[in-house]
């Protein structure tokens, strides 16, 4: 008999911290799969953000370094240009992204830092307790919009992965989501092209993911990939947005 | 003999981190220290270094703080006003403990202040600006040389310690021009080397850079392992410049630009050799116990400062009451004067004498 499905060798058999139905466990297989594909554990340095996935490194068998809360990309830069062979990710959250290191993440990806950036993106604030996020949905209820986001006041939700593709240094900015089977095998496709860009020497690569937070969405998990595939992606279209193997650039 | 060469402090500051291996340089423009970024973009490319014009200081350090844990001698600069936004990264750095060099290059405050040499960001750079109980060797330079030998030492100190360190200069210090003597840096041969440092774990375990350590109990075991190693640093670490202290009744306590002042004073031999210097070169850890020694011996002080009054507190609490200790200071960017300082000098020496009779 045949072994079809093994745990991947960069993944720590340990149990998570994270709720039912969180998002973080499966990306953190997915990373852990396409490390071993590309086998690059020996070489991998990953950045683990402040939020709810600040303990990666309980479950990423790689070097890792925290960040300070946003500067996730100021980090892996430093690391990246202190060692250029190596292949650097930062993990990062929508707060830590999308909100405080909204600076670094915009001027990292505008040098072209040849880093790789996986960005899940759940709307709302998780390990502080449920707040607004800069993602955030019109009307949604949180801690600190509960009467809704109202776009007047607030804004609306950032849409990254359209961001930064309109930055000349940008290789690889795409949008998926963890939902169905098939949405996550899209997932660690792209995962799996954004860490071959840096490999390659492209540049900036981004995926955004779109990811259920069953616990401040107050969902099950089931229905919360169903609203992930539904409603999310209402206002995070799903799609490549730039792809130098598409437009040539950063050739 | 080597060749002396004519340089501004900033630059032999930038020069020095160089010869002593620093090859990761990552700053944000704020005068009155330009002059090391500058210089830095064009000495980088030339021994393949990197150097990286940041978006802020707040990424700078953290920049820095990468480089560190990629395990690579690496530094920031700024002035004042840039130094409270790297705080945040500073208490990362000695949380992870990190070595690294920061070297502020003091403009007057608070706020925007201006662009002229002030030394009130002491407290900042001793007592701890950022979050947490953490500490920085902090290292103060009082000429265009110590500009150069005291960053190469820096970043020594960093490396054995595991600790980022301050060089806490002024805008006088950092802009003036002396001649600079160059020699060739040799690393201490006992630096362990940094099996912590984060390069991909290849044929050894994952290492991980970190200061968060939720589980109960954890975090105060952390700290009281950095106490512990602050302890060690605090015994064996402090430098200082005495002169003519023996034969004083007072002590001027200044360090930095304020130093060469009082130095000037005490060396021209005003008030018949009855003024003394002690020159703090660590102001972390601060030579409290060779003050506490000269008060025992009847010494009063008089601390001279460009700022309301920040060293001196420390130098109170060394006295403990035992001889009087007297302030002089300006701020706002004003240089401390010859006679001024002499003026108060004066009082301190008839308050002694008056005490005394």
């Amino acid at each position: 008999m045949s072994i079809s499905y093994r745990r991947p060798g960069a993944l720590i058999d340990k149990v998570t911290h994270y709720c039912p139905g969180c998002g973080h466990g499966i990306a953190h297989r997915l990373i852990a799969e396409v490390i071993d594909e590309l086998d690059i554990r020996g070489r991998t340095i990953g950045m683990a953000p402040v939020g709810c996935a600040v303990v990666a490194y309980d479950y990423l068998d790689i070097d890792m370094c925290e960040a300070p809360h946003g500067r996730t990309p100021a980090v892996a830069t430093g690391v990246k240009r202190a060692l250029p062979e190596s292949v650097v990710f930062s993990y990062q959250g929508d707060g830590d992204l999308a909100a405080i290191g909204t600076a670094e993440i915009i001027h990292a990806a505008n040098r072209g830092e040849n880093i790789t950036v996986i960005f899940i993106n759940n709307a709302v604030y998780g390990m502080t307790g449920g707040q607004m996020a800069p993602t955030t949905p019109e009307k949604v209820k949180t801690t600190t919009s509960p009467y809704g986001r109202c776009t007047e006041t607030e804004g609306y939700p950032l849409k990254v992965a359209e961001l930064l593709a309109g930055l000349d240094r940008v290789a690889y900015s795409v949008r998926v989501m963890m939902a169905s089977p098939g949405d996550v095998r899209a997932v660690r496709e792209a995962l799996l092209k954004a860490f071959r860009c840096q490999m390659e020497r492209r540049g900036f690569s981004i995926v955004e993911i779109l990811s259920p937070c069953p616990t401040y969405w107050k969902l099950d998990p089931v229905e919360a990939f169903r609203h992930c595939a539904k409603e999310m992606t209402k206002v995070f279209p799903l799609g490549v947005y730039r792809d130098w193997e598409e437009t040539g650039a950063n050739q | 003999m080597p060749k002396k060469v004519l340089m501004t402090g900033n630059e032999a500051m930038a020069e020095g981190a160089i010869r002593a291996g620093c090859r990761h340089y990552y700053g944000y423009p704020i005068t009155p220290q330009n002059e090391v970024p500058e210089y830095m973009s064009r000495r980088m490319p030339e021994v393949d270094g990197v150097f990286l014009q940041s978006e802020s200081e707040l990424a700078a350090i953290s920049m820095v703080l990468g480089s560190a844990a990629a395990g690579k001698r690496t530094m920031t600069s700024s002035s004042s006003p840039g130094i409270s936004l790297k705080q945040e990264g500073i208490s990362y750095l000695a949380g992870s403990e990190l070595p690294a060099v920061i070297a502020n290059v003091q403009r007057g405050g608070p706020g925007l202040g201006d662009i002229g040499a002030s030394q009130a960001d002491y407290f900042q750079a001793v007592k701890g600006g950022g979050h947490g109980d953490y500490r920085m060797i902090v290292l103060a330079p009082d000429s265009v040389q110590e500009m150069a030998d005291l960053t190469t030492l820096a970043f020594d100190l960093a490396d054995r310690w595991r600790i980022p360190v301050m060089i806490l200069a002024d805008a006088q210090v950092g802009q003036m021009m002396e001649p600079v003597e160059w020699h060739e840096y040799r690393p201490p041969p006992d630096l362990a080397a940094k099996q912590w440092a984060l390069t991909g774990a290849s044929g050894r375990p994952r290492n991980i850079v970190r200061s968060f350590f939720l589980y109960p109990g954890l975090l105060e075991e952390h700290n009281l392992r950095l106490q512990r190693k602050y302890a060690e640093i605090a015994s064996s670490q402090v430098r200082l410049e005495e002169t003519g202290t023996d034969g004083a009744d007072v002590v001027i306590v200044a360090y930095g630009s304020s130093a060469r002042i009082a130095r000037g004073l005490v060396s021209e031999g005003a008030e018949g050799g009855r003024l003394g210097l002690l020159r703090p070169v660590t102001l972390w850890p601060f030579p409290s116990r060779r003050i506490r020694e000269l008060a025992e011996r009847g010494k009063a002080f008089l601390v001279a400062e460009m700022s309301a009054g920040q060293m001196v507190e420390d130098v109170r609490l060394a006295v403990e009451g035992l001889t009087p200790v007297g302030f002089y200071g300006r701020m706002g960017g004003s240089m401390l004067t010859t006679e001024e300082m002499a003026r108060e000098a004066a009082r301190m020496l008839e308050l002694v004498a008056g005490g005394a009779a």
